[in-house]
């Protein structure tokens, strides 16, 4: 943790606010593609141009996801929400406004759970609270690569969002980054976006103030705008955190200002100050009547949702017997968490599976950096394995290898272990007299036995287990052994 | 050549004698705007090549049996707001300059399917914003009664253009009285329809919430078959009607017996209009009592706020709507340096004055601190108004009032004071705010300059005020004048 | 009592991107502030339990399914441009990241 957030006098106060890309395939208010990285200006028409005369038409996927991502995170959704305009002049924002929500938003309240702890993670989780959800459309990109002009692609202009605003409820860069995966971690789930952090589909800005701790009041705050990964995000609200702190010290004062944070140099910039604030000018949009979701949709989207991660890890604790955090890991992503529970239910032994899960092909596909629906493996698969390995047919010392062959081409484990000569040595006269030729060539450490140093039977064991390759059960080994030795 | 065109009526007797054919109308049409061009500067541009090559099929279409529709072949005028793909699209503004649209409006599309010609498009104020169609940049418009007065505006080109006989027909568009006042000025008859029965994609928006496109013609009838070539559901247009529009052209059955016309109190009153006005108009419901139509007086109590409500809820969408004229995509661009420079210079050379003006006043309304005061008080004023006229409506059929308070004015004589012009629209805003149908038809002259009798109906019930009208048109005269002939 | 000044005309006039000569400024203030007086009528309105009406349409907007439909050749989306490079538009340089 850093100095500042774990300051003993101050204390840090964090909302943020999340732009997430709804997935369509169309836009929110036309028909043109979403598609991501096409040239300049190759997914536009009359709408999204602002060519006069043009007129918005409302995207009802976009709306349903919006719902669903509201539900997911427990907002209400409110029977009729108005879409606004949003005055202001830029290059990327042809009509001179967007189409936003102001005063009636699309969903109010709900909230994120995020861990208390994000190691040992057995305490409970804490709620962030959610202030609201609206839908808006995303502005086009301004590309300043040359010195002399700036240009301008509109492929991106009037694209899907939802914002997603937080109470004041975060408390270090760490709760932050927390909060954005919890929230990532929610959309996904329910499918409503890839929010994919590369392609810009999952956007935050960020909220800060300071405050000596044990004052209620909210100290001046400033927003950091424009943080598309979790590391800057933390790394900026850090930056800024201990920037406020310096500045109050110093016997300053913090104006109330918008930033932008420099991830290469690590250096806060102001883009603006208050003083200098936009006048939105918000008012109903006259193009678009208010949108109506009558209680039956927002029903019957409620019922369409899967379940929702956090009841996902009260589950696979209370069903499956796992700690809270073996749980979490379990659920970091819908597809993993289907990934075991399908192993699991194939196994029967749900414990032993999650430490196959956990420890083996989450290290398999760490080392890879993929993600698990990438890849060849199926719960079937690694079920057979353990499965294996629980009949004493392959030993988990050669049995753990495997699961990164099944990671990488898939396959079915009972041909890998014959494949490679991996069958467990069962026969107890091969044994037998794989133990008498490591006694006769060990004297010593059979005296050091005797003489009553126990540890002396690993390394006996160790040489037995050598001379298998690895193939023989080691609870067996010992026990021939110490039979053997007279034990 | 340059004789003037009869009505769509006559035009379509002689197209199925077989005496004319619609190339000869395209090249009498083409003619005749050019004759009179100088004169009254009705037309900002012809589609000749266009219209000819679809003259020409509709003569084919004519010939094999074909006809799409009563308007198949007949000649039409655009307003200059209207988006035709390939078309200049002007709006009568320097900042569009060299526009060349892309798209159909919906209109055109249906003008199109219904074997219209559109020949020419026509002149207006800057953006529709005006009551003169002085405030263009082509230059103001005259009227053919007496060139030195106005034919009105916003669609003062429509208007001349019909009046004068180069077109039969024409759409217009209706914000605040924008059809029917130039109609009234030039002796014609215009519809502003319900908001939302004809489809606004691809009219360039003064202010989203009030305009509507409309047609313009000598007669109801006329007006009626234009009307249903262009009415009915658009999924374009997320405020057009999902209500199918059927025929109101079979509605004009001549029988207005046991019809109850409202006469507002607040509107017959001797203040502020101009007596011979109110005469004609008292003789005009006389002479519809005479064909069957009862007489009864109603209240509008709020209707002296109808003004003041629609100045603040027009210009504060406009300053919204004209935030997309910024140099960046289309139009004119101003020489310049940095971004900003290039918003302010581009913007305050291409604007007018009024339209500078109505921007300036739409923004401060919107702007912190008044929005209250100021848009919200103007919206609140809205339900009060469209609460009068439900209790109106509840005791009679139609609410008949002048179309406006003056005969045609002067050009230059009100351009000086906006705030007098804005008050000759006092008779036509409030169905506008209250989105209700309205008529305005010829119904007398004074002083040689004709008179406008003004008719509203119901929310949706287009047909009984066009019945009225042309039940009285049936008995009169007036929509049957043409104006003078240049010599 | 005037309700807008030529500096209140000044400050609505950069939030809406518009440059305006002294004299134009002044003129403008004059026109603004007469239609502001006469609009002060409204004041007299009790409006305390009015709904604010932004559409006549009592209707929900409608929406339209999420299908990709064609957009306009990228030639064609640029070819009104005062300035393009490619299929791009071309502003004068914008400081990065800046909102002006």
């Amino acid at each position: 943790m850093s100095k500042a957030s774990c300051n003993q006098d101050w204390e840090a106060v964090i909302g943020l606010e999340v732009h997430n890309q709804l997935a369509t395939d169309s836009k929110l208010f036309c028909g043109c593609s979403v598609a991501y990285g096409s040239e300049p200006n190759h997914h536009t028409c009359p709408v999204c141009l602002a060519l006069p005369g043009s007129l918005p038409v409302l995207n009802r996927r976009a709306v349903e996801n919006a719902i669903r991502a509201a539900l997911a995170t427990h907002c209400t959704v409110n029977e009729r929400s108005v879409f606004a305009r949003k005055n202001y002049f830029y290059p990327d924002l042809p009509k001179g406004y967007q189409i936003s929500q102001f005063e009636e938003p699309l969903a109010t309240g709900g909230w994120v759970e995020i861990p208390t702890d994000g190691e040992s993670g057995e305490g409970e989780a804490r709620r962030i609270r959610l202030t609201r959800i609206h839908m808006e459309e995303d502005a086009g990109k301004s590309i300043h690569d040359a010195a002399d002009v700036t240009r301008v692609d509109l492929n991106r202009t009037g694209v899907p969002l939802i914002e997603i605003v937080s109470e004041p409820d975060l408390r270090s860069p760490e709760e932050a980054g927390a909060y954005l995966r919890a929230l990532r971690e929610i959309l996904r789930y329910v499918e409503v976006s890839d929010a994919d952090l590369e392609k810009g589909q999952f956007r935050c800005d960020a909220n800060v103030s300071v405050r000596r701790r044990g004052e209620s009041e909210l100290g001046t705050r400033t927003e950091l705008k424009n943080l598309n990964s979790f590391r800057f995000v933390e790394d900026a609200v850090r930056a800024e955190i201990e920037r406020q702190i310096e500045v109050i010290e110093e016997g300053g004062e913090i104006r109330q200002a918008t930033l932008r944070y420099d991830p290469d140099r690590g250096r806060i910039h102001v883009m603006r100050l208050k003083e200098d604030a936009h006048d939105y000018r918000y008012f109903p949009d006259p193009d678009l009547i208010p949108l109506a979701i009558e209680a039956e949709a927002v029903r019957a989207a409620r019922e369409s949702l899967p379940e929702l991660p956090e009841d996902k890890r009260a589950r696979f604790q209370s069903e499956y017997g796992l700690s809270a955090y073996d749980a979490g890991q379990l659920t970091a992503s819908r597809g993993l968490a289907d990934f075991f529970e399908a192993a699991a239910r194939a196994h029967g032994a749900p414990k032993s599976v999650a430490n196959w899960v956990q420890r083996d092909v989450l290290a398999a596909l760490k080392e890879r950096e993929v993600e698990l629906e990438a890849t060849a493996i199926t719960p079937e698969a690694l079920s057979m394995l353990v499965k294996m390995v629980d009949d004493g047919r392959v030993t988990a010392r050669n049995a753990r290898p495997l699961v990164a062959v099944l990671v990488e081409t898939g396959g079915d484990p009972e041909a890998l272990v014959q494949e490679r000569g991996l069958e467990a040595v069962s026969d107890t006269g091969l044994l037998e007299s794989v133990a008498d030729e490591v006694i006769a060539a060990n004297p010593k450490a059979v005296d050091g036995f005797r003489g009553g140093d126990p540890k002396v039977l690993n390394f006996l064991m160790g040489q037995v287990m050598k001379k298998t390759q690895g193939k023989a059960d080691p609870g067996q080994v010992r026990e021939l052994l110490a039979r053997k030795l007279g034990g | 050549m340059t004789a003037p065109l009869g009505t769509l009526t006559e035009l379509r007797e002689a197209l199925d004698a077989g005496g004319v054919s619609s190339a000869e109308l395209v090249e009498q049409a083409l003619a005749r705007g050019e004759a009179q061009q100088r004169r009254l500067g009705a037309l900002v541009g012809t589609r000749a090549e266009a219209a000819r090559e679809a003259a020409a099929a509709a003569d084919a279409r004519r010939a094999r049996g074909e006809l799409r529709s009563p308007l198949d072949g007949i000649p039409v005028a655009l307003k200059d707001n209207i988006s035709q793909a390939g078309a200049e699209v002007s709006c009568g503004s320097r900042i569009l300059a060299g526009y060349v649209a892309p798209f159909d409006a919906t209109v055109v599309e249906r003008l199109d399917a219904a074997g219209a010609v559109v020949v020419a498009r026509t002149n207006l104020d800057e953006f529709a914003m005006g009551s003169s169609t002085e405030h263009s940049a082509h230059g103001p418009t005259r009227n053919p009664w007496d060139p030195e007065r106005s034919p009105g505006g916003s669609s003062g080109g429509s208007a001349a253009a019909v009046a004068a006989g180069i077109v039969p027909l024409a759409l217009g568009s209706d914000t605040g009285g924008s059809i029917r006042q130039p109609a009234a000025f030039t002796g014609i008859t215009g519809l502003k329809p319900t908001y939302g029965r004809v489809s606004r994609y691809g009219l360039v928006a003064y202010a989203s919430s009030l305009d509507q496109i409309g047609p313009l013609a000598h007669g109801a009838a006329d007006c009626a078959a234009l009307l249903d070539a262009i009415a009915g559901p658009d999924p374009r247009d997320s405020t057009s009607l999902p209500t199918p529009a059927p025929p109101t052209l079979p509605e004009l059955t001549g029988d207005v017996s046991g019809l109850v016309i409202g006469l507002p109190r607040e509107y017959f009153v001797e203040e502020g209009v101009d007596p011979e006005v109110l005469a004609a108009v008292r003789e005009a419901v006389a002479e519809c009592e005479r064909a069957g139509a009862k007489v009864r007086e109603v209240s509008l109590p709020h209707a002296r706020y109808a003004i003041a409500t629609y100045y603040l809820i027009a210009t504060a969408e406009a300053s919204s709507n004209l935030s997309r004229f910024d140099g960046v995509r289309y139009g004119h661009r101003a020489e310049c340096d940095g971004l900003t420079e290039l918003y302010e210079r581009t913007r305050s050379e291409g604007f007018g004055a009024e339209v500078k003006r109505r921007i300036l006043l739409g923004t401060f309304v919107l702007s912190a601190g008044y929005y209250d005061a100021y848009y919200r008080k103007a919206q609140q004023a809205r339900t009060l108004l469209r609460a009068d006229f439900d209790a109106a409506f509840a005791g009679c059929d139609v609410i008949a009032t002048p179309t406006a308070p003056e005969t045609a004015f002067r050009i230059g004589e009100k351009s000086s004071d906006p705030l007098r012009m804005y008050l000759s629209d006092v008779y036509t805003v409030s169905a506008n705010l209250a989105g209700l149908p309205g008529v305005s038809l010829p119904c007398g002259f004074a002083g040689g300059l004709p008179v406008g009798l003004q008719l509203l109906g119901r929310t949706l019930d287009e047909a009984t005020p066009l019945r009225l009208a042309d039940a009285y048109q049936r008995r009169t005269e007036h929509h049957r004048r043409r104006p003078p002939e240049a010599t | 009592m005037s309700r807008i000044g030529p500096g209140e005309v000044e400050r609505i006039a950069k939030l809406a991107r518009l440059r305006l000569e002294p004299a134009e400024a002044a003129a403008m203030a004059a026109d603004l502030d007469a239609v502001l007086d006469y609009v002060e009528q409204l004041a007299e309105l009790d409006t305390r339990e009015v709904a604010p009406t932004s559409h006549v349409t009592a209707l929900a907007t409608p929406l339209r399914e999420d299908r990709v439909a064609a957009s306009l050749a990228p030639e064609v989306a640029v070819a009104n441009a005062p300035a393009a490079e490619g299929s791009a538009f071309e502003v004068p340089p914008v400081l990065e990241g800046v909102e002006e």
